[in-house]
């Protein structure tokens, strides 16, 4: 597998390409951290987006949320530009974020949290049935749903976090670092749970530091380097590649 | 005890709870924007002042009764505070932290200095019949004017309460409070619910302002001495804690009568600072704060 070639989903038609990014630059102030980064994310894909600290995959999310500007290309969600955009604007459009740390509103109920994702007018009515599909999606919190946030344990968190960006009725869910701070065999099973966002039709652009789990669950996967993208693959294939293996895998 | 100071007793501890509810009231203005937005408001008193001011100027100028004042100060304080969060907090962007001390600090002086420019510096007050009648009840006489500040002060917290924990505008204000980001991230213009508290917060002031002006002279800097209150009764309750801004209020009056009464009146301010003091050194995280650090 050569590196940067494109991958099978870059034919399909551009028109599938639900978020686009194309050489973005960001700055933190005089540091730059982000080099000239491209890439897409098609209709129901579930693609990945690894590297180290500092690699710049955070930041790029954090574009992508609003949460920052970049400083040159293009970041757009369908027709709409994303750079620059207020981020409760994004969620508007469909792009749902499930921040870093998972951000929860932590003397607030499970079920305040769930309800809180349905904030938006377009969302209320679906807010009653999105409700219930959050909770068949997660049947552990249907017991939690009157405990405090802060009072559940990592994973469970995680869970309000996603529940409460699907509340939002996304068509795109941006995630960043979902296994941060939890137990390994946690991670195993969020990343279960994010494999499984598929069959409800999401499409998952998944921001990780832990590649071995990010190419089990996703179909391709973007490698940052300091910055630059260095590879580009169908995450079956980028295990078995000796850089990546070399790098991050370890033998 | 003889029933003479029995009497007396529950007639300074009446008196202390009914101004103390007005101390709540003005304590919850600054524990909803502290609350909220992590702003000191130093220019709180000088809202109240500002409310004072208005039912001055309505009453000389149109005879208006003070409590229909209410109809003009809730609004026009909360257009002020919306406003200001606006125009000013807002603009100040990250270094909202030590820029709001000083903007705020700075809107007090030109609020006192125009009040001072426009109203002179006499102390003014408003003289309606009602202003020294009392009512009595089981031989404690209440001050009507104190009475209708009670009862003025637990209508606009239980209505604060339905709308922070009944509505959807109470709910995003809270998920605001607790998360501002995670807020953002759920499609709530945050910036809008910052200038909305911020007007509640400055409305609450001036309504306190309304209903003391039946009970009390007003100049141009009034406001000063209930910044100060307003510090001690939030600092006495937790820093944004709701509950325990009330519950400070309630305190504050109390401890202010029963030591006008027993000790001596003319240290009726002191005994609130020395109240302020002991906790700060006791329990610096309030009264009824949880005693791990809030964030």
């Amino acid at each position: 597998m050569t590196s940067l070639a494109p991958s099978p989903a870059s034919f399909v038609n551009a028109q599938d390409r639900v978020l686009n990014v194309e050489n973005l630059e960001v700055a933190y102030g005089e540091v730059q951290v982000v080099f000239g980064v491209g890439l897409h994310v098609s209709k129901g894909e579930l693609v990945g987006l690894v590297g180290g600290n500092g690699s710049g995959k955070s930041t790029i999310l954090r574009v992508l949320s609003g949460m920052l500007r970049a400083r040159a290309g293009t970041a757009t969600y369908r027709q709409h530009n994303l750079n620059g955009v207020p981020p409760h604007k994004i969620t508007d459009l469909g792009v749902a974020h499930v921040p870093m740390g998972r951000q929860l509103f932590g003397q607030m109920t499970v079920e305040e949290n769930l309800l809180m994702g349905a904030y938006l007018p377009r969302t209320r009515a679906g807010r009653t049935q999105n409700l219930q599909k959050v909770y068949d999606f997660f049947p552990r919190l249907v017991d939690k749903r009157s405990t405090p946030a802060a009072a559940l344990s990592g994973g469970e968190q995680q869970m309000v976090a996603i529940g409460r960006a699907l509340m939002s009725e996304p068509e795109v869910l941006l995630m960043d670092e979902p296994s941060l701070g939890l137990a390994p065999l946690v991670v195993s099973e969020v990343m279960r749970v994010i494999g499984s966002l598929r069959e409800l039709g999401l499409t998952v652009l998944l921001v990780e530091q832990n590649v071995r789990q990010v190419l089990k669950v996703t179909d391709r996967t973007y490698v940052l380097e300091l910055g630059k993208l260095v590879k580009v693959g169908p995450s079956r294939d980028l295990m078995g590649d000796p850089d990546i293996i070399k790098a991050y895998l370890g033998v | 005890m003889d029933s003479a100071s029995v009497t007396a007793f529950f007639q300074t501890l009446v008196q202390g709870l009914l101004t103390g509810g007005l101390y709540a009231l003005i304590g919850t203005g600054l524990s909803l924007i502290f609350g909220v937005m992590k702003v000191i408001n130093f220019a709180h008193g000088d809202f109240l002042a500002i409310g004072m001011f208005i039912t001055l100027a309505l009453f000389k100028a149109f005879n208006i009764d003070p409590y229909l004042s209410l109809l003009v100060v809730a609004p026009a304080g909360f257009a002020l505070g919306f406003l200001i969060q606006r125009f000013v907090l807002a603009r100040l962007g990250d270094r909202l932290g030590e820029g709001s001390m000083l903007a705020t600090l700075g809107l007090g002086l030109i609020v006192s200095n125009t009040l001072l420019l426009t109203f002179g510096a006499q102390p003014q007050s408003i003289n309606v019949p009602y202003a020294t009648t009392t009512f009595q009840f089981a031989g404690v006489q209440i001050s009507i004017p104190l009475l209708v500040a009670g009862l003025g002060t637990l209508v606009a917290i239980v209505g604060l309460n339905l709308l922070l924990y009944r509505t959807e505008l109470g709910r995003a204000i809270r998920a605001t409070a607790q998360n501002p980001l995670g807020a953002e991230l759920q499609g709530v213009k945050t910036t809008q619910i910052q200038a909305i508290v911020f007007g509640l917060g400055v409305a609450f002031a001036a309504i306190a302002g309304v209903l003391l002006m039946p009970l009390l002279y007003t100049f141009p800097t009034v406001g000063e001495n209930y910044t100060t209150k307003a510090f001690i009764v939030t600092v006495l309750g937790g820093l944004g804690n709701l509950p325990g801004a009330v519950a400070g209020g309630l305190v504050l009056g109390v401890i202010e009568s029963l030591g006008a009464f027993y000790i001596s009146n003319n240290y009726r301010d002191a005994y609130g600072l020395i109240a302020f003091l002991l906790v700060l050194l006791l329990r610096p995280e309030g009264l009824f704060g949880k005693t791990v650090k809030r964030v």
